[in-house]
């Protein structure tokens, strides 16, 4: 128990290290490393928190996959501003501090009204999650709960995921996906290959 | 990054290691954390690691777009066939107890086949969107 605590501790005060960093450095480049590694300390509480199907996601997803997409995003557009620095904000963020710290504090005020974690009690273990850990050894046969519940209990929720991503592919193809333009070559032509 | 000998190296034999786990993500997630998702998503990232190294002409050759963008649709077409195929058995849309002769036997092989469509599709997915940045910015370059 003591040592969860410390491991969350750790986790949590590095996160905030973390956000300030992004949020104080210029150098996108380095703002990007830092999103990768935010995501696998993230990861780190998933596992704290025995979610060890969301941690793999995040891990392969936030530090693994958009890392590399944003990397490629910059490549793409680090020509148009200096030297991959972000610019600094043309006026003094004031107003938008003030709204962000009202937020946070009803946040926090909210917090007082969550269950506490893991209480049999709270609503979210009282609906379907009894019966899905009763039933799914003896309907399905298959061991890790999570996926009895993604890809059998909730298939129709798992098909509109696979429809969303193959959409996200579609819409990047469409977008960004084909030849470029050439700059001096600028008559409206054959622009995506076939 | 072509000319990198140490990266080429390690990461010749990393990519093997890195599809292995991606399948073992895949066909280990009845059992342990992992399924489709995240297996499609380390699948890409063993042939995007080889085409960063590479670069992305080979990696093109290795698995070029129009195969890639028919498996993306033929991963969502084997989920949405799935349905189809309970629907036909007697079933309701994804019901994998007809798919067999028993229930739980039947809801094994459904699992199994969505799980590979949700596989195909994610990773057929990210290569496309990850070659379309990169070719973006290859063009560019060249121009």
């Amino acid at each position: 128990m003591m040592l969860d605590n410390l491991v969350d501790i750790t986790l949590l005060t590095m996160l905030m290290v973390h956000a300030f960093a992004i949020i104080y450095l210029r150098n996108l480049f380095a703002v990007i490393m830092l999103f990768g590694s935010f995501s696998f300390l993230s990861a780190g509480l998933f596992v704290v928190m025995d979610a060890l199907d969301v941690a793999f996601t995040e891990a392969a997803v936030g530090a693994g996959i958009s890392t590399v997409l944003m990397l490629g995003t910059l490549a793409l557009t680090y020509r148009h501003t200096e030297d991959k620095q972000e610019k600094q904000p043309a006026h003094k963020p004031w107003l938008p501090l003030v709204v962000v710290c009202i937020t946070g504090a009803m946040l926090i005020y909210g917090t007082s009204d969550i269950p506490d974690f893991g209480d049999p009690q709270a609503p979210a273990q009282q609906y379907v999650a009894p019966y899905y850990l009763e039933k799914s050894i003896p309907e399905t046969g298959v061991p890790n709960v999570v996926t009895a519940v993604l890809a059998s209990y909730r298939g129709f929720d798992t098909l509109g995921e696979v429809t969303v991503i193959f959409t996200a592919g579609i819409a990047v193809m469409l977008l960004i996906g084909g030849r470029r333009r050439s700059k001096n070559n600028n008559t409206t032509g054959s622009d995506h290959e076939t | 990054m072509k000319h990198n000998l140490i990266l080429r190296v390690i990461s010749k034999f990393l990519i093997p290691l890195i599809f292995l786990f991606a399948l073992y993500v895949q066909f280990h997630g009845d059992f342990g954390p992992g399924g489709g998702f995240q297996a499609g998503v380390i699948f890409s990232t063993g042939i995007i690691l080889y085409a960063l190294v590479f670069g992305v002409k080979t990696a093109k050759q290795i698995i070029p777009p129009f195969v890639l963008r028919s498996l993306a649709s033929f991963g969502v077409l084997l989920y949405a066939g799935t349905g189809v195929a309970s629907l036909l058995l007697g079933g309701k849309y994804l019901e994998y107890g007809v798919l067999a002769s028993t229930q739980v036997a039947g809801q094994h092989l459904g699992i199994l086949l969505i799980e590979l469509g949700v596989g195909i599709s994610v990773m057929s997915v990210m290569l496309i969107i990850f070659f379309a940045f990169a070719e973006r910015g290859q063009t560019e370059e060249g121009s």
